[in-house]
């Protein structure tokens, strides 16, 4: 996927649509980003750091039950092994490192599912910043051991307790904190969401999950990629940076969204939190409301890149419903011995619900990212399944 | 309309200010209870220059608790962009309207159609503070066409070189944001407040009021020793939601008023 225009669209999507307040740090951002980006030596310590800290790389596993009982070949590229459970990591570590060269000593961050900000506060533990993570009401109850992650790696959450309660809210307050606190604050940014120069950044410190899998794909699969690249898409980080490792080859890419939060699917044209996408809204601009189980879909937005990829052509976006969800994640866990998140486990649902169909022929090789481990909905699931 | 033929906005607020007045330009959020339009008159009859209206949107990052309240309070209550402009259009109170939105409604209304609603209910300028510069050109195109004067606003971390180009841009009036932050009432008027306003003050002709905190009378002269006057939001909003009647507000306006006019 390539550099979107300098004022950071992705054809017709994208921009900065921020208060003035915003924009010099914006800038600032995109500039030190973009110095960084060319330097090996930040790649270098980037990726070290991944390594040392985080465990990458992370394998691609050939999933040979699930494989034989859906009858097309499966991998799982997983990012759930990675250090704080979830792709997250890759993204805030990128992100830490610029804030430190851009003399920021607080970073904020917002989070649905809590993985992204147990990854924020974990960076900030290791970089001794100090670090603040909004969280909507509804997340805090239902994602409650990712709070208490959070808590003692030093972060502070703050509930958000406006509009929807949940991960749109909850960014909405980290900008207004922003807002107040640019000039000593940096705001890490959990998706390929939000204004320039974050969608196209968080994909290319996401990238190294689909760089990683096509290397780790053409060893398995003889020196061909797979015929099929799926991952679920809430604002859409993990999707966007396994898809840059794929775009260039004849995979089909699939994000699969929450049927309760697909802006891809049933959004329109709009704009919120600084980008031109497809949002959930009325018929008068209002934003709607996703619903959904996984907290870290729960999201009415998606990233401009992802309604870029769709209106090209390049990706097909999907819906999951909450049942087959889970579902998924009971065949993924007894197939495999992996509990999936409830977030990748739409990708996964998706792949068993269209196995066999003209979507997803039997026969076909499909890498399936798997974007964080299920630890964190493991109560949840357990009060809905009983 | 020509970039050297002042609008409506500013027509009327120059010769305000010109002719020794500072100007005072109170908020109402459009939709909030059955008595909005009514606080409308109150503020103009106790010598508001211009009166903005809040198109409440579902995400307003820009504002804080009072604004967010009265914004969802209104939405709650079933106000729409539309319908709210509508309610203007019988409104006949002698002083400019500025209607004060976010970026999704526009956009979602569609530019022309919005701009011409605005035009269609005398408002005469828009404020929409999540179309920075680099974003303005698709709506200032509509609103210009329409003859609707876009306010744009300046902030403390902005630039000299681009505080010039938003001077330049800005039609009626320049909104000086008087703090880094959001909007809401504040104990003190920011020190920022008076450095914003005679940095506009140095590259521009045009009206520059200041917003963002101006919570009380001493507030409003204080701001507008450097500014040619201020925009009073929150302290208002807090006392309607907090079941003021339209008279109340009238009579806090007509507070400023009287300080702002002794100076």
């Amino acid at each position: 996927m390539s550099e979107p225009s300098p004022g950071g669209r992705f054809g017709d999507y994208g921009g900065a649509f921020v208060p003035e307040s915003l924009i010099p740090a914006c800038q600032e951002l995109d500039r030190a980003f973009r110095s960084a980006w060319g330097e090996q030596a930040f790649h270098d310590q980037y990726e070290q750091i991944l390594e040392e800290h985080a465990g990458r790389p992370t394998p691609v596993t050939d999933a040979t039950r699930l494989s034989e009982r859906l009858g097309v070949r499966v991998l799982l590229k997983r990012e759930d092994l990675t250090h704080t459970g979830s792709h997250k990591i890759n993204n805030v570590v990128g992100q830490a490192l610029l804030a430190r060269r851009m003399g920021k000593h607080r970073v904020i961050a917002e989070t649905g599912a809590g993985q992204h900000g147990v990854a924020t506060a974990t960076a900030c533990a290791m970089f001794g910043m100090e670090c603040v993570v909004y969280m909507g009401e509804v997340d805090v109850e239902r994602q409650a051991l990712n709070v208490f992650r959070m808590k003692l790696l030093g972060a502070e959450v703050r509930p958000v307790a406006s509009g929807s309660r949940t991960l749109k809210d909850a960014i909405n307050e980290a900008l207004r904190d922003w807002v107040a606190s640019v000039e000593s604050t940096h705001y890490c940014l959990g998706s390929v969401t939000g204004p320039h120069p974050y969608p196209w950044m968080v994909r290319e410190l996401q990238r190294i999950v689909g760089d990683e899998a096509r290397e780790q794909c053409r060893r398995i699969l003889d020196g061909t990629d797979p015929d099929y690249v799926v991952a679920c898409v809430g604002g859409g980080s993990n999707a966007a940076g396994t898809f840059a490792g794929f775009v260039d080859t004849l995979a089909r890419l699939v994000g699969v969204e929450p049927a309760g939060g697909a802006a891809v699917g049933r959004g329109l044209p709009g704009v919120v939190h600084g980008s031109r996408s497809m949002l959930l809204q009325d018929e008068h601009g209002q934003v709607s409301e996703s619903h959904t189980i996984s907290a870290g879909l729960d999201y009415p937005g998606v990233g401009p890149e992802h309604a870029h990829l769709a209106a090209a052509g390049r990706a097909t976006y999907v819906a999951a419903e909450d049942g087959e969800v889970l579902d998924a994640l009971q065949l993924l866990a007894v197939t495999e011995g992996i509990i999936p998140a409830l977030e990748p486990a739409h990708a996964v649902a998706w792949v068993a619900r269209a196995a066999g169909t003209e979507d997803l022929p039997e026969g076909s090789t499909v890498l399936v990212t798997m974007s964080g481990r299920g630890d964190k909905d493991a109560q949840q699931v357990m009060d809905i399944l009983g | 309309m020509t970039d050297d033929a002042p609008g409506a906005l500013e027509a009327h607020l120059r010769s305000q200010r010109d002719a020794g007045r500072k100007l005072l330009v109170p908020y109402v959020t459009g939709g909030l209870g059955e008595h909005w339009l009514e606080v409308i008159e109150a503020m103009t009859a106790a010598g508001a220059d211009a009166v903005e209206v809040g198109i409440p949107f579902s995400d307003p990052v820009m504002d804080g608790p009072t604004i967010q309240e009265a914004s969802q309070r209104s939405l709650d209550g079933g106000a729409t962009p539309l319908g709210i402009l509508g309610s203007l259009e019988g409104l006949h109170v002698g002083v400019p309207l500025v209607a004060m939105t976010y970026y999704n409604l526009v956009f979602r209304t569609g530019h022309r159609r919005f701009a011409r609603s605005l035009t269609a209910s005398r408002v005469a300028g828009a404020i929409v503070p999540d179309v920075p510069l680099e974003e303005l050109d698709d709506w200032s195109r509509a609103a210009d066409d329409a003859g609707v004067e876009t306010v744009l606003l300046a902030a403390p971390v902005t630039p000299d070189d681009r505080l010039a180009r938003i001077c330049e841009r800005s039609r009626g009036f320049v909104y000086g944001v008087s703090v880094m932050g959001i909007t809401g009432e504040r104990q003190s008027l920011a020190e920022s407040a008076a450095v914003m306003a005679k940095r506009l003050k140095a590259v521009t002709d045009k009206p520059v009021l200041i917003g963002f905190g101006v919570s009380t009378p001493a507030h409003a002269v204080e701001a507008a020793a450097e500014a040619d006057g201020v925009i009073v939001a929150s302290a208002l909003m807090r006392r309607l939601l907090d079941g003021a009647s339209p008279e109340d507000l009238g009579a806090l306006v007509a507070e400023m008023r009287a300080a702002l006019d002794a100076g």
